[in-house]
This record gives structure tokens, sequence and C-alpha cells, in this order.
């Protein structure tokens, strides 16, 4: 009898598997395919070099003047010299650690609060929501004991995560009853609703800046003189809550309308209806969309430049008018720019991830 | 009988229907209340301060100069004028901006679909890099970093003698049209006619016969013939007048101003990494199995993509890039951070500096701001509500 055994397989041509064969088939699987890659290799290797050897090879690290600069490079000096300022503005130095501690604090709880699986998450949110912001004011501002830090003093980077933050805090309870209102079916806070969002959304940021720092004072009693930084905040809370307003609307209308008959035929009142069925299903498929106008946010705070508040923008721009540090805005924009960067990237990237696991099947 | 009892049972606050129209009244009566207390606020503040009321200054004399204007403007002109310069500088570098971006996102999106590893990285480092830095910084960017690095006017960076960049703007040659231009609009407005009518014709036949007809290339050919020989034909009619320099700067030319230059980079470079991802989503969004389908039904790839994918891709680009578009709009008033004078730079800052009118000024600033939002989302929902997938 004759067994047949058959021929072991060969392996797959080199040219297909390997490194050869993913360069041909992802790099020049066509002649167009082809010619791009050289265009895209041409351009590599004509910028990249140069941008490396500009921002670490030739950079001058050292030193403490304008004097250890060399000029081939990038001068990291001006960035060390400035760094304080760039971070916390005219905040004195000696009192630094309060906000450092405010924005360790406020750090650690959202932490806490981000990752799966820990214990008693209500009781931290609540803590984050109603305590911290007392316990921020006094660090940043002072009282209890702590010298007085003016608003006029804060600045930096501490200034734009400030006006974020607070934006934000503002603007998502005030965004949830927008857009409450807006799918109310009473008539009147309706049209309140709509009138409000409609008009903040169709305006730059900026219109509604000079608003509240040229406006403002006008409207309000003559008596009441309202801090610069409260103004822009109050301007940055109303804008950024129409824009929570549509975004948190989006989360509700993707609800079925099930839901809602639900919590009615269990004789859930209506307050009891959006707090304990709607809100909490609707906020969740939202998060993304809220992280990414904080996201706009967080790059929408330089625009306080316009109206004289010191933010990190600001801040580098105004340093490049020091007669002894002269010519030197690249280095300061490529600073900043960095900061920003990685602020906003880690949360773009943050909601990415959280939009993937939330994907869930009766989603498009 | 239950009807009537229930309702006599519930007290008269516990009434649904009742309780809605008490929270609205006192809704009503608060911020009627509010915008009272505001009002009688301003009125006694503007008194304080002796600010006049009104739109009367419109029509007084401005009396400071604007660097770029597109309608004749001097110094002897109302404000009410330096609005409309502003608004129309405004409208300049939107336009321009809309444009720009919507070619740059283009490619850069389609590039990050490439099947192609390093062009797809690259697209994709571009996008992440300038949509996750701040706008302003990006004008700033260009205007402080990039744009003061050029060379003063005598070092220019030319092409032959008739485009110069130097520290002071761009300089282009001017056309000037002479008498017989007219004839080569009219040829252009013929052949778009012609191609109307022959992508009709062409229509119809396919319908009836199945046979098709190279409509691109003929229309291409018509477009570049025709005006062209009517160019020739009445003598070539346009003249162009070239940039010189004449002491320190150029005379002569159409000059971009180094703001208009800088924040029209910034603007396009900024817009078009978040329309990239927006021409990603929607081609993304369309399943693969309407590929395959056509692939199926015999299509080749080329069509597929132009008949298939993208009319569908366009269902899911269209109302995004709009509001994009919008966002450049208003993104655009950022110009006055580096005095390009725009509505808001020119208007909302120095009219209202020199008239210290804020209310009147603001006021109309966002009238307009808000005329043009509200305008495009009106036609957005006329949009979406014509492109609704039609179902059973």
């Amino acid at each position: 009898m004759i067994v047949h055994t058959p021929h072991p397989n060969l392996p797959p041509p080199s040219t297909s598997v390997g490194i050869i064969g993913w360069i041909r088939k992802n790099l020049f699987s066509s002649p167009l395919n082809s010619v791009l890659t050289l265009c895209a290799l041409y351009i590599i290797f004509k910028y990249v070099p140069p941008m490396i050897r500009w921002t670490l090879l030739d950079a001058n690290w050292a030193g403490s003047t304008r004097d250890a600069c060399t000029n081939d490079g990038a001068c990291w000096v001006f960035i060390k010299v400035r760094f304080h300022q760039f971070m916390f503005g005219f905040y004195p130095a000696s009192e630094y650690w309060r906000v450092i501690l405010a924005f360790g604090l406020i750090g650690a709880l959202i932490a806490y609060l981000l990752i799966e699986r820990t214990p008693k998450k209500s009781w931290v949110a609540a803590f984050t929501i109603f305590v911290y912001p007392i316990i921020a004011f006094f660090l940043f501002y002072g009282g209890l004991g702590l010298p007085v830090v003016e608003t006029y003093k804060w600045g930096g980077l501490m200034l734009t995560l400030i006006l974020a933050t607070i934006g934000m805090f503002f603007a998502l309870p005030f965004g949830i009853i927008l857009a409450l209102g807006r799918r109310s079916s009473m008539p009147i806070p309706k049209a309140l609703s709509v009138v409000f969002i409609e008009l903040w959304r169709g305006v730059p940021l900026i219109t509604v800046l000079f608003m509240s720092s040229v406006m403002l004072p006008l409207f309000m009693p003559e008596e009441l003189r309202i801090d610069k930084l409260a103004r822009a905040l109050i301007g940055i809370s109303l804008f950024q809550s129409a824009y929570m307003a549509e975004v948190i609307r989006g989360g509700l209308q993707a609800l079925p309308k099930g839901q809602m008959e639900a919590a009615d035929a269990l004789g859930l009142s209506y307050r009891q209806a959006m707090s304990l069925i709607i809100l909490p299903q609707a906020l969740k498929t939202v998060i993304p969309g809220i992280v990414n106008t904080f996201i706009e946010l967080f790059k929408d705070t330089t625009l306080v430049l316009i109206i004289g508040l010191m933010d990190l923008l600001s801040i580098v721009q105004s340093a490049f008018a020091d007669p002894k540090w002269l010519g030197f805005s690249v280095e300061g924009y490529v600073f900043a720019g960095l900061l920003y960067w990685i602020f906003c990237f880690s949360m773009s990237q943050y909601s990415q991830r959280l939009e993937r696991k939330l994907h869930t099947g009766h989603k498009r | 009988m239950p009807t009537e009892d229930s309702s006599q049972k519930t007290a008269w606050w516990n009434n649904t229907h009742n309780r809605a129209l008490l929270f609205q009244l006192l809704l009503a009566c608060a911020v009627s209340l509010f915008f009272v207390f505001i009002a009688n606020n301003t009125v006694h503040n503007l008194d304080q301060r002796g600010i006049t009321t009104g739109f009367a200054f419109l029509k007084q004399k401005a009396g400071f100069g604007i660097i770029q204007h597109l309608i004749p403007y001097t110094e002897n002109n109302t404000y009410g004028r330096t609005f409309v310069v502003g608004l129309l500088n405004t409208i300049l570098v939107s336009g321009l901006g809309i444009i720009c971006a919507t070619i740059f996102g283009f490619i850069v999106g389609v590039a990050r679909l490439s099947s192609n590893w390093l062009v797809s990285k690259l697209a994709a480092v571009y996008i992440e890099t300038f949509r996750n830095l701040p706008l302003l910084l990006q004008i700033f960017f260009w205007y402080f970093a990039v744009l003061q690095a050029l060379p003063s006017p005598r070092q220019s960076l030319h092409i032959g003698d008739s485009f110069f960049l130097n520290i002071r703007g761009l300089y282009l040659p001017r056309p000037i049209f002479e008498h017989g231009f007219g004839w080569v609009v009219g040829a252009l407005f013929f052949v778009l006619l012609a191609i109307i009518i022959i992508k009709r014709w062409a229509g119809k036949r396919q319908e009836k016969t199945g046979e098709q007809f190279p409509v691109l290339w003929t229309s291409l050919a018509l477009i570049l013939s025709l005006p062209t020989l009517a160019y020739f034909a009445s003598g070539t009619p346009i003249d162009w007048e070239y940039p010189v320099l004449k002491g320190f700067n150029f005379k002569n030319g159409i000059t971009v101003i180094p703001e208009l230059a800088a924040l029209l980079v910034a603007l396009s470079v900024y817009t078009a990494s978040l329309i990239a991802e927006i021409v990603r989503s929607g081609i993304l969004s369309v399943r693969h199995g309407q590929t395959e389908a056509a692939y199926a039904l015999g299509l080749r790839p080329g069509k597929t993509l132009r008949l298939v994918i993208i009319p569908q891709a366009m269902r899911v680009i269209i109302p995004q890039m709009t509001s994009q578009y919008l966002n450049l709009v208003k993104n655009s008033s950022l110009a006055t951070a580096i005095g390009y004078p725009d509505l808001v730079s020119v208007f909302a800052g120095t009219t209202l500096n020199q008239t210290g009118q804020a209310i009147e000024v603001i006021a109309m600033t966002m009238a307009v701001y808000l005329t043009i939002s509200l305008t495009i989302s009106y036609f957005m929902n006329w949009y979406n509500a014509r492109s609704l997938l039609k179902e059973r």
C-alpha cells in the first residue's frame, strides 16, 4: 500500500513576507504609491533632521543669561529663565505651593474619578463639586490666614487652567438646564433656551469677551465693581454653556423614547425621571462630546489675551518684548505650543478611547 | 367619573397643567425683572458717564486710516463706512480661507486614508499637530515668527519680475482690463451655458440608449479653448501692471498685506486639519458593502469612488463641513490680535474706542455674525431635510 505523504508547504516567497513584503505592500504597491513614497521620504529627510538639530542637538540648555545663547539652534535658556513666570504669572514665589497644592488636589480627584472600579465614587464626586471649589478659592485667592493674592497677579499656565476648569464647572450644570429647556414642551422655557443658545453659538467668542469686559460694567449697578477675571469668566461660561447645551441635547435626543415612557409608567415625577433615568444615560453617551468641547474651550482660553488677561500665550507673547531677550519668539511659541498640545492631545486620545468603549451595538 | 373626581381630589397646585403655567409665569417674571434691572442700570450708567446713545455716530467723520480697504476709503469717511470696510475685509479673509481650507483639507483627508503607510502617517501627524494647537497661537506664529523673518523690500524673494515677497507683504501683478475684455467674459458665459445643455442632453441620451458621452473632457476642452480664442481674437485685452521697487517700498500691483497672509495661512492650516478628519470619517462611514456591490456590478475603482462612495459620504460630510465654515468665519475675528482690519478689529475696536458707544457697536457686530450663522444653519436644516435617506 502506498501512503500518500504530501510535500511540506513551501514558504511564501521572500518578497511577500517580513520587512520586504511589508514595504512592498504598504509603500510601493503601485507606481503612484512609489512616487508618493519617494516624495514623502524627500520631505522627511529635508525637514526633519534640521528641526531635530535646531530643537535638540544645536540647542543651548545651560546658562542663565543671553550670553549663553550661541545662536546655532534654539536657546532654551530663555524658557528656563522665565519658566516660573510662564507657569504662575506674577504670583508671588513664596505662595507657589498653594497653586501646586490646589492643582495637585484636583488632579488626584479627577484621576480617582476616571479610574474604573474605585470605591465610593459618588462621595468623591460630591466632594469635588461642592467642597473643592471652596478650598481652591481660598488657596488661589487667599483668606483664612493665607495672604491675599489679587487676580491681576495670576497668569501663565495657571490662569489658563483656571479659566478652562471654572468655565467648564459653570457650563455643565447650566448646559444641562438649557438642554432640558430646549426640549421642554412648555413654550416660554423653550423659547428662552433656543434664543440663548443660538445667540451665543452664533457670535465669535471675541465679541462675547468684548461684551463682558466693556458692557457688563454698564449693565451692573455703579457700586458693583466686577473683577476683570470674573468678567472674562462670566463671558466664557455663558458662551460655553450654549455649546454644552447642544452636546447634551444630542445625548438626550439619542435616547429611545421608551425610557421616558417607562419612567412615566412607573409613576416617577419629572425630576425623578430626569435624575434617575434620562440624564445618567444621556450624559454617559455624551462624555466624549463634553471632553471635546472642553478641548475647544481650553484652546479658546487664549482669546483672553485680547481683553488683557495674562494667560499662557499672553505672558509668553509679552516676554518677547523684553529688550534683554529680543528675537526668541520661535522658542517661546514652541514651548507654549508644546504645553497646549500635550493637554489637548492627551484629552482627545482619552475621549477617543472612551468613544470606542461606549460604542455599543445600537449606535451606528 | 374618574377624571372629575381625581381633579377634585388633587390640590390645584399638584395639577401638572397648573404647575406648568405657574412655573412659566414665574420664569417670565424673573427674566423680565432681570432685563428691567439691566436696562435701568444701563440708562443710569450711560447718564453718569455722559455717553450719548443712538446710531447718529454712524454719520460722523471717522478720522482714522485703515490699511486695507476693498472700497474707496479715506480718513474723511464716516463711521458707517468703517463698518462696511471691516465687513468686506472679514468676508474677504473668510472666503479665501474657506476655499484654501477645503482644498487642502480634502487632500489631507484623502491622504490620511491612503494605502501608502508613509503618506497616511504624514497626514496623521499634520492633523494631530494643528488641530491640537490654539488658533491664536498659530496666527501669532505665522505673523511674528515666520513673516517677520522675511527679508526687507530690497532683498525680496521673487519669481521673475512679477511676484515679490518681503516683510511688508506679498506683491502681485495687477490685471488691467481693457476694451474688448467683454468678449472673453461673454465667451465664458456662453461656454458655461453650452456645458449645462450638453450635460442635460448626455444624461437623457444615456438614460435612453445607455451610451455614455465624455462630458467632463468636452467641458474642459470647451472651457480652455473658447475663452482663449476670444482673448486672442479681441487682441489680448488684459494688461498687467507689475510691482516696482521705488525708494523703500514697492509701488503698483496688488499688495497682500502680511496681516492678511498670516491670518489666511493660519485659518486655512487650522481648519484644513479639522476638515481632513471630517472627510476621513465621511468616507469611512460608507459601508464596505457598497464598494463590494459596486465592484460586483463591474464598476472600476475610480467610478466606484465617484458614483458610489462620494455621494453617500457627502451626506455625512456637508453638515459638519458647514459648521466648520461657520467656525472659520467666526475665527476670522481673531484678526484683531494681529491688526488685520476686519469687522471686529476696525468697528468693535477702533470705532468703539473713539465713540465709546459700546452697546450699539457690539450689538451691530454681533448682529452681523448672528445673521451669517442663522442663514447658514437655516440652509443646513433645509439641506439635511432634503438629503435624508429615503427609506421605505
